[in-house]
């Protein structure tokens, strides 16, 4: 592979790899979902069954036809995902079956295979492209937008595409001061979640003295629901990769870390492969595009611990120590990395810098709302018809993400709340659907941008549980370094659970709120100091539910063991003994075609006779 | 698995050159012994210099590192946000009821390991069970059994 020398070369796509791939852009193509979602899913087989199939008849009839598997399309409630391109035919839910026929029907035949087609469920049409299909037709994709387009192991695709563009022009025509400049005038804001303007914590480390500093790129996604970070890293780790050359050459740095979850072994794989292309292509080490620029970047695996997200933390574990927070100031850009001034984004923020670069700053200011810019990915996961990746400009209304997108509530149950921000966030009730997404009224209403998960609650979803559940994650979580989050975090957990299980009592609400003030204005980091969050934002708009658990003894969505009772539904039972046989702890009795039924004593409320129970006999009230 | 000075000696000296090559020592331990076995503990800390109670320290204090051996079936229910509103605690108690261990534990006889994670990223497919690192989606308490009885018989018949 050869090494690009100048920024030139680059540009001018003089060196060989890159000018056959440039040259191969508008080549037809199937693109096959290699997300881990579609992975899941089987897509393997079905790329490996296209690969066969096309090699074969491209040795019978001269097929020029090439077999891709790109990153994360984002749509994955479909998978495994397929696009015929250049024409951007879609694909849904295809199986390695199908695809005989897409070969022989689309590829030779030019003609679409209607089952396959995506079927919009509010108007029962089949669409045929991509770009037609509501969950993509409302998006503004910035970030993920070579996703469903690239081979994430080749870098002169990438290249192909304008990539590294942006880092040339800057090491070619601007002063780091002036890339600083640019990156303060895009407004581009922390997606880590808390929203600090990325051009002036560029600028706070650039200004401290001495020679070493580091750059970090922060990919240790714990928030549970949540994978954008995972899905650009695995579907386009070069423009992280570009993203931070560009954030080192403007701070002076010249080692970069990209602390990676273990948990996300294709992300670190496809990252890996990427660091090692652009070595080769002069793009990371020593004099990078003949510039003068040196630079590398290692990896850093995270070892599954949330609070390794938090900055300082972070570090910690970088340096092989436990990931315990400690008191800021001083700031990383003061004292970072092993002591040295340091700049941690996180990998939207990275791979934003590119596109700034490459459009301009008054171009990015222009997308979204005037505190808030460009544009932010979120997962919409839980209780949504289409779970997957959305990347939407800043201010759209979250009615419009919720249900234009994400194509609403399954099973024509009602919306109940948006979970945005995870473990640290606060939900979003129904009468607040209208709320532009920005930092800023997401705050005021309780809630926060976060890092991009989004959790859709229903009319079956129980608010004190969900509350719980964070709550028991957090507590998990916390590092029990100080004593605000080990200990606060453990006495509202003992609350909300003895709540779930029906033992709430009178003044349990008002211990919640006033100890959760408590653990947010004491606690020694970000962890602790939003620990509380999804437990007051859901006292906050689900009072009700808490009062109907502590003071009426019901959980009105029937999801809280302590409070449901599962009896038989006489009329619909037919004795059939499936339930009886099913149950783990026999607490239900009866003989054939005589209506069974439910010892509540013995019964731990697991849910089996419902769920093997053909006749919709069991109830739970 | 059979505990080789050897190995352990590969992978410390393999890491030794890295900064902070203590987490990264204990990774490559946790992968290929699937735990930390207290001998490696102590070779980990003489062979780094690191005092044992340091090393002890990062052992427990991330996820990733386990001090008990494993069954030879991992069970991992995710846990995650997604997975949680659409069922998974019904999925991980009838895993639990069934096998008689809680989360975190593995069977007496050794052959399974029940654990949580907190998300893997798969949430379209929710509620996720990975059995040795093949995925199973939008699982029910019903498909647990099935999950199980299919283990087990393969077992019975291969041993």
């Amino acid at each position: 592979m050869a090494r690009i020398n100048s920024a030139a070369d680059l540009n001018t796509g003089r060196v060989e790899h890159t000018a056959a791939a440039i040259a191969d852009l508008d080549r037809p193509c199937v693109t096959i979902c290699g997300g881990t979602g579609c992975r899941v899913y089987g897509s393997e087989k079905v790329w490996n069954a296209f690969r066969d199939k096309i090699t074969r008849q491209g040795a019978q009839a001269t097929l020029d036809f090439d077999v891709k598997v790109t990153g994360c399309h984002g749509f994955c409630e479909k998978g495994p995902l397929v696009v015929i391109r250049p024409q951007g035919i879609f694909y849904a839910r295809v199986k390695v079956e199908d695809v005989p026929e897409i070969v022989t029907q689309t590829i030779i035949g030019g003609k679409t295979v209607e089952r396959l087609l995506y079927t919009d469920p509010r108007s029962g049409q089949k669409i045929e492209y991509e770009h037609e299909v509501p969950f993509y037709k409302h998006q503004q994709r910035l970030i993920l937008d070579l996703n469903g387009d690239l081979d994430p192991s080749q870098i002169d695709e990438y290249i192909a595409r304008g990539g590294y563009r942006s880092l040339a022009k800057v090491l070619t025509s601007m002063a780091p001061q002036e890339v600083i400049d640019e990156i303060k005038a895009s407004g581009l804001r922390g997606r880590g979640g808390a929203g600090f303007p990325t051009g002036l914590k560029w600028k706070l480390c650039r200004e401290q003295p001495g020679d070493v500093k580091y750059t970090i790129c922060n990919a240790d996604e714990g928030d549970p629901g949540a994978y954008m970070d995972r899905s650009i890293m695995e579907g386009n780790p070069h423009r992280v990769l570009e993203g931070m050359i560009i954030g080192a050459y403007a701070i002076g740095a010249h080692q970069g870390y990209v602390y990676i979850r273990n948990e996300y072994p294709l992300a670190v794989k496809h990252l890996r492969q990427a660091i090692a292309q652009a070595e080769e292509h002069g793009l990371l080490g020593k004099n990078i595009l003949g510039s003068g620029l040196d630079f590398t970047v290692r990896i850093k695996l995270g070892s599954g611990a949330f609070v390794c997200g938090e900055e300082t933390a972070l570090m910690a574990s970088i340096e092989g120590r436990i990931g315990e927070p400690r008191p800021r100031p001083p700031f990383p850009a003061q004292r970072g990395l092993w002591g040295k001034p340091t700049n941690i984004n996180n990998v939207k923020s990275w791979a934003s810098v590119p596109i700034i670069i490459d459009r301009g700053a008054d171009w990015y200011a222009r997308l979204g709302t005037e505190k808030s810019k460009g544009t932010m990915i979120f997962s919409v996961v839980g209780k949504i018809n289409n779970t997957g990746l959305v990347e939407v400009p800043m201010g759209i209304p979250l009615r419009e993400l919720i249900f234009d997108i994400g194509g609403g509530i399954p099973n024509g149950k009602a919306f109940k709340a948006a979970q945005i921000g995870g473990p640290s966030g606060g939900c979003i009730p129904a009468e607040h659907l209208d709320v532009p997404i920005d930092y800023e009224s997401l705050t005021a209403l309780g809630a926060i941008m976060g890092s991009g998960g989004m959790v859709i609650a229903d009319e079956d979803t129980c608010m004190v549980d969900f509350a719980r559940y964070f709550m028991a994650f957090t507590q998990e979580e916390s590092c029990g370094k100080c004593v605000p989050c080990r200990l606060g975090t453990k006495a509202m957990l003992a609350t909300l659970e003895r709540i779930c299980a029906g033992e709430g009592q009178p003044g349990d609400i008002e211990y919640l709120l006033e100890m959760g003030e408590h653990v947010k204005c004491s606690s020694l980091c970000g962890l602790g100091q939003t620990a509380p969050n999804p437990v007051l934002s859901t006292i906050r708009y689900f009072r009700d539910e808490y009062e109907a658990h502590i003071f009426d003894k019901t959980c009105p969505a029937k999801v809280c063991k302590g409070l449901i009772t599962y009896s038989v539904v006489p009329e619909n039972c037919t004795g059939c003994m499936v339930c009886l046989r099913n149950c783990a702890v026999n607490a239900i009795t009866g003989a054939k075609q005589t209506v069974h039924t439910i010892n509540p004593g013995l019964c731990t409320r697991c849910g089996m006779c419902k769920s093997v129970c053909k006749f919709d006999a069991i109830r739970v009230t | 698995m059979h505990l080789t000075i050897d190995v352990i000696n590969d992978i410390i000296n393999r890491q030794a050159r890295d900064d902070g090559s203590l987490v990264a020592a204990l990774e490559d331990i946790q992968a290929r012994y699937r735990y930390l076995p207290p001998e490696a503990l102590i070779l980990v800390s003489e062979r780094l210099g690191v005092p044992l109670s340091q090393t002890y320290s990062v052992a427990t204090f991330y996820n990733a590192f386990s001090l008990k051996p494993k069954g030879k079936h991992c069970l991992n229910v995710c846990m995650g946000t997604a997975c949680h509103v659409r069922g998974s605690p019904q999925v991980l108690d009838r895993l639990q009821t069934q096998l008689g261990i809680g989360a975190g534990s593995t069977t007496r006889d050794r052959l399974f390991t029940l654990e949580t994670v907190n998300c893997l990223g798969a949430c379209a497919l929710g509620p996720i069970v990975v059995t040795d690192g093949e995925y199973s989606g939008q699982m029910t308490p019903q498909k647990a059994d099935q999950l199980l009885k299919s283990i087990t018989r393969a077992e019975a018949k291969h041993g």
